[in-house]
């Protein structure tokens, strides 16, 4: 029986359950010291002096400032803007400067309060619009990290021919991924032999290439090795190279393991969040209710420096016009700089922001159109063969009517509605029902994959079990389980016999970064190759007969590794034939596939209190072939839980660049009481290049909540609001406005 | 021992242990250095995700806040002595045939706030599952995967 399709149950699961899984915080080595951060105390400004302030008996202790780096102090990523620690100037309120190492925690902890870091401060940036107007200057010459422009056909044109014109603008706040383990490193350094770190993370590769560039050593003296990770999404893709860095620096300096653990307080206020942004939005319809134009200007605050806001921005671009037809298409977007820690990448990766602005702004549209929501969507959804706002022509099969259908059917969105129409007339809870529309690209974005050329293999271990070699890390989403019955599969033998071999540098090829919803379809498809290969070895030997089973496969690989020293075979990513992106133009094949989604939010807003709470919650996409079903539903699930703390909950309070509210009692995510039933329901059209048919699925349901529980409150109140999150506050002072409004043309 | 230190008796997953330790250290912190029983963990050190629940004479709470000296006669149950031997617990079992574990951080303590919801309410209604579990915070599963395993292992009696 084939294990793809089957919820087969999660292979560390036992591990889990047990508390047996070990993270890198139940890591302790002989001689360990902890090391700990000391940090800016201003937004920017010249480092005048730092002072170590007696108390404590400094000479046991472990001090590396930008001095001590034996390498580039730099933070490799995109552009080489970010140091490791503070040099001359610093330019957000947690950049870390000093770094400290001691094997008492209690002691340590004293010593950072008495590290006192003088700074002169200078002109700082808070906002978008205080970085477009320049009322300083903080990165390169402009505040600008990243611009693109998608233009296609004549909008200016199709605006003076529009039946009706609709505007809006729409802003989204900073969440933090809120991963309950925080992030953590452990590392041994030494110039002799190099340098070893175990954490948390996402990506050893990238933390790999990091630590070449700090300590200026060969690949192959730096080993990272991926623990047990307590949640990502996205947390853990760039920001652990920091830390490794930091930790490396002080084992390094201090010729002893050192240990960093960040608490809750520095993970939340240090650490990336998703990026604020604004969405303006002026829409052309005609008189029928088609999409003439769309002329989007989409906006993110970055931080103080680059990180990965180019391509989150990319990402955001690319998904602002989403699943319709429009042949006038503006999009001019922009990364600003501001003096805030760099924000960063988190599950949807500019997507939500984007789908946010452009799912309100639809709903405002029908209104105009004098359609109702589903009418006006009906009418402009792409189908298959059509082409999107980037010029890509969607050849795999899209069918947003049938999935609007089948989720208008589970919420029974019609009948509600009526009903919900009628009931609100009196009383102080108003009921409500909204939905959005949306896609996701699976995938790194145009020639991303190229460019990676990823790499899997699969190998047989001298008692013929099977062993997958691969960068992509387990961080909560399933990788161990799917990989292992992609292998399975391909094999023909029990997944018990097949191991994921724990990411560690010196023993896996570079799969590239787990992210971009790109493992179970772009890796997977990599494992199955390999496997693949092995198989084809083995039956080319004469070694594996027809109709094995996996005793007999077990035998025939112990028998090859026996005669030939070894049985492994390597895949390399190669991209489908026929697709095509340029990207000086910025068109193309954004994607190879996209999961396409529709998601339907029932709420009630109590008028007292203004507290909005989701009562239903039905989601349903089309994501290819699903792997595993138990699995992807607790993807989307996760995913929504996830998108309903933004959209009502998450609020990331600022003051000066500094997050003010960095514990879990004032920045609030749902709880088990908090959340609806969420429904889910897949579609499946199997995409030729995914393994067993699959697509990317992690951060579709990122994208759809936020804009659905914002429409349905609309619904259920006629209140628009269009700042996210939908605090009680914000709600309150939507409906004094509308209040005091109406008592004006009284 | 150094001066600020006393002695702790208690037993835990059933085994007496005796500890010299600061009256005021954490729970949390003998538990996983001492006596290097980590599957407690820490989410956030200030009672508000329950990472680090173990029960205390059968009581759920926070190990992050408790001080040691609280323990003083009690008995500790943590993640490691759910299980017997080999024979995981029916609560165990079904996180892992439901998907009620994703990253597996929240899940020791949350598989103890199940264990305990059991003992005090071995017919519990959906809304007492939500109740009983609002102390336990997750960020992978939206916690749907995590009603179904409890609701798998305690209620089924009633609910199947």
């Amino acid at each position: 029986m084939s294990a793809i399709g089957r919820s087969l149950p999660r292979k560390e699961g036992r591990r889990k359950v047990t508390g047996q899984a070990r993270y890198v915080d139940d890591l302790t080595l002989p001689g360990m010291l902890y090391g700990t951060t000391v940090r800016s105390t201003s937004p920017r400004g010249a480092i005048r002096d730092i002072d170590f302030q007696p108390g404590v008996p400094w000479d046991e202790f472990t001090v590396v400032t930008a001095d001590d780096v034996p390498g580039a102090n730099v933070v490799a990523l995109i552009t080489d803007d970010q140091p490791y620690l503070a040099a001359k100037t610093v330019n957000h309120p947690e950049e870390p400067v000093v770094l400290l190492a001691h094997p008492d925690r209690h002691l340590l902890e004293k010593a950072r309060g008495l590290v006192r870091i003088v700074i002169d401060p200078l002109p700082a940036v808070f906002t978008i619009d205080e970085s477009l107007s320049r009322t300083a200057t903080i990165w390169r010459n402009d505040n600008i990290f990243k611009s693109y422009l998608v233009s296609r056909g004549d909008v200016d044109a199709a605006f003076a021919a529009a039946a009706h014109v609709v505007e809006g603008v729409y802003e989204t706040g900073a969440q933090e991924q809120l991963y309950i383990e925080p992030n953590g490193m452990l590392a041994v350094a030494e110039p002799e032999s190099g340098v070893t770190v175990w954490g948390s993370m996402q990506c050893p590769y990238y933390i790999h290439r990091a630590l070449a560039g700090l300590f200026a050593l060969p690949p192959e003296r730096v080993r990272v090795v991926q623990m047990e990770t307590g949640g990502g999404f996205g947390g853990k893709e760039e920001y652990p190279s920091i830390l490794a860095g930091h930790a490396a620096l002080l084992a390094w300096k201090a010729r002893r393991p050192v240990k960093m653990i960040y608490d809750r307080l520095e993970d939340m206020v240090a650490t990336t969040k998703r990026h604020p942004a604004r969405t303006r939005h002026r829409t052309a319809v005609d008189r029928q209710g088609r999409l003439l134009a769309m002329d989007i200007e989409f906006t993110i605050d970055g931080g103080a420096y680059c990180t990965l806001s180019p391509v989150v921005l990319s990402r955001g671009t690319i998904h602002a016009a989403g699943p319709y037809l429009c042949p006038n298409v503006r999009i001019r977007s922009k990364a600003v700089a501001t003096n805030a820690p760099p924000h960063g990448a988190f599950r949807g990766f500019g997507a939500p922001q984007s789908v946010f602005a452009l799912e309100l702004q639809m709903d405002k549209a029908a209104a105009a159109a004098g359609l109702t929501p589903d009418q006006f969507r009906r009418r402009n959804f792409i189908s298959t063969g059509q082409t999107n706002a980037v010029g890509q022509v969607l050849r795999e099969p899209v069918d947003m009517p049938r999935l609007l259908d089948r989720a208008f059917e589970l919420s029974d969105y019609h009948a509600k509605t009526a009903r919900f129409a009628r009931s609100n007339q009196s009383g102080t809870i108003r009921r409500g029902i909204g939905f959005a529309c949306f896609m996701h690209g699976a995938g790194f974005t145009g020639s991303g994959e190229a460019h990676l050329a990823s790499l899997v293999t699969v190998e047989a271990a001298a008692d013929g079990l099977i062993r997958v070699l691969a960068a992509s890390t387990e961080i909560g989403q399933g990788t161990n389980t799917v990989f292992a019955q992609i292998a399975s599969d391909a094999l023909g033998i029990d997944g018990e016999d097949i191991e994921i071999v724990q990411p560690d540098t010196a023993a896996v090829p570079n799969s590239g970064p787990t992210v971009a919803s790109r493992t179970s379809m772009v890796v997977g498809k990599l494992v199955e190759t390999a496997a693949l290969g092995v198989k084809s070895t083995l039956i080319a030997s004469g070694l594996l007969a027809d109709g094995y089973d996996s005793a007999a496969f077990r035998a025939a690989a112990a028998a090859y590794v026996a005669a030939n020293g070894s049985l492994r075979s390597t895949a390399q990513y190669h991209p489908p034939g026929g697709l095509h992106w340029d990207d000086e133009k910025y068109e193309g094949d954004a994607y190879g596939a996209y999961a396409w989604a529709v998601y339907v939010a029932e709420v009630a807003v109590d008028l007292t209190t203004f507290e909005t709470r989701v009562e239903d919650f039905v989601a349903v996409q089309e994501v290819g072939r699903v792997l595993n079903p138990v699995l992807a539903a607790g993807q989307i699930e996760g995913g929504v839980a996830q998108a309903i703390g933004w959209a009502l909950y998450e609020d990331v309070v600022w003051r000066e660049g500094r997050m003010v509210n960095g514990q879990m009692t004032n920045y609030i995510m749902p709880t088990s009481v908090d959340l609806p039933d969420i429904r889910v329901e897949f579609a499946e059209f199997p995409y030729p290049h995914g393994p067993g048919g699959a697509k990317g699925i992690g951060e579709l349901p990122m994208d759809g909540p936020a804009p659905a529980i914002f429409n349905a409150v609309r619904n259920a109140t006629g209140l628009e609001v269009t700042t996210l999150p939908l605090t009680p506050e914000r709600l309150m002072e939507a409906f004094q406005f509308k209040a005091d409004a109406a008592g004006m043309r009284d | 021992m150094t001066d600020n230190q006393v002695q702790i008796s208690f037993t835990i997953n059933g085994d007496a242990v005796t500890v010299d330790v600061h009256p005021m250290a954490r729970l949390l912190d003998v538990v996983r250095q001492q006596l290097r029983l980590t599957g407690t963990k820490e989410g956030c050190g200030e009672g508000e995700c329950g990472a680090c629940s173990v029960l205390i004479d059968g009581e759920l709470v926070n190990s992050c806040l408790t001080p040691v000296i609280q323990v003083e006669g009690a008995s500790v149950t943590t993640i490691e002595g759910v299980a017997t031997g080999e024979q995981l617990d029916a609560v165990q079992e079904a996180f892992i045939a439901h998907g009620g574990a994703q990253c597996g951080i929240c899940t020791p303590g949350m598989v103890l706030a199940a264990v305990s919801l059991r003992d005090r309410n071995p017919h519990p209604s959906d809304d007492a599952i939500r109740t009983a579990l609002a102390g336990n915070l997750c960020r992978c599963t939206g916690y749907m995967k995590i009603f179904e395993a409890v609701r798998r292992s305690i209620a089924g009696s009633m609910a199947q």
